[in-house]
């Protein structure tokens, strides 16, 4: 059993409207030391193989087919 | 007679609006249920009505562009059918790719329902040939995720095909923008011009009783030529 932790994130350059409102509470809590806030979200995957590379190439197609929209997201793909 | 399907998956909550503004103007409707694998042979005009199709889980539009009848809509569009995506719909025709861009959360996080003014940007296609260019019309928003988003390229070309229909203005035109869409864009189409998305809800304006009928005039259009 190999699980897959898939971290999706828009894309630099991408405005994050909730990373800037997580942002501006933050400051409003007086946690000065934040320089910037991106909010993703994460996607944990226990799958039936122990097959490492095949595993990184199951999820890397679930990334592109449906799990990310690539055209304002990026994804990465940790296996366990 | 004009027929128009209206594609329904779990959580569409615009079909029967949507029905009954077509059936106003007189053309004939049929409801596909997701689960078909075809769609009506007949059909002049095809719309993914808005609402929340599969809770809008993952991302709006996301889960249902794998519905077994969107292979149909895929086909259906690439022989040159006439495709419309209102809301919801328009957000599952970009997550399956058949028209560029994506919609993100609305900027200010809030979800948006309130009436709009729209400017017709180009009426150079089959949609909105029978609105003037620079017409601007009063049709309901109410959206979370109609935050459209496309990159520099992407936009460069949707000027030079002249695929931006509508812009958010207000009621003289000038742009207003309620979302944070890339330059305030309401609605696109695709290269060939027969796919059209477009946020705002043309079949809830039909009805000078309930605020606009504004819809009235775009829907005639879509269902001429």
């Amino acid at each position: 059993m190999i699980t897959a932790i898939v971290n999706i994130s828009l894309k630099a350059g991408v405005l994050d409207s909730q990373g800037k409102a997580v942002h501006h509470a933050l400051d409003s809590l007086h946690f000065s030391g934040v320089e910037d806030v991106r909010v993703g979200k994460q996607i944990v995957l226990k799958l039936n193989t122990d097959n490492k590379e095949e595993a990184m190439k199951d999820v890397t197609k679930m990334c592109e087919d449906i799990l990310a929209n690539t055209v304002i997201e990026d994804y990465s793909i940790e296996l366990l | 007679m004009t027929k128009v399907t209206i594609l329904q998956f779990p959580g569409t909550n615009c079909e029967y609006d949507t029905e009954y503004a077509f059936k106003k103007l007189g053309a004939q409707t049929e409801i596909v249920w997701h689960k078909s694998e075809s769609i009506p042979s007949d059909t002049n005009l095809l719309v993914v009505a808005g609402g929340f199709s599969y809770g809008d889980y993952l991302r709006s539009g996301a889960i249902a562009k794998f519905s077994p009848v969107m292979k149909a809509v895929s086909e259906y569009a690439q022989n040159g059918g006439k495709v419309l995506g209102i809301c919801n719909g328009f957000q599952v025709l970009t997550e399956a790719g058949l028209l560029p861009g994506a919609l993100k959360r609305n900027d200010g996080l809030h979800f948006i329902s309130k009436h709009h003014h729209l400017k017709v940007t180009n009426n150079d296609n089959i949609f909105l040939e029978n609105l003037a260019q620079g017409d601007v019309i009063n049709i309901p928003i109410a959206h979370h995720d109609g935050n459209y988003f496309i990159d520099s390229e992407g936009l460069q070309e949707l000027h030079d095909n002249n695929q931006i229909l509508l812009n958010y203005t207000d009621k003289d035109g000038n742009l207003q923008n309620p979302n944070g869409s890339v330059e305030s864009i309401a609605g696109v189409c695709n290269k060939e011009k027969n796919i059209f998305g477009l946020m705002p809800h043309p079949e809830r304006a039909m009805e000078l009783l309930l605020g606009s009928d504004d819809g009235v005039k775009m829907l005639e259009g879509f269902l001429a030529s």
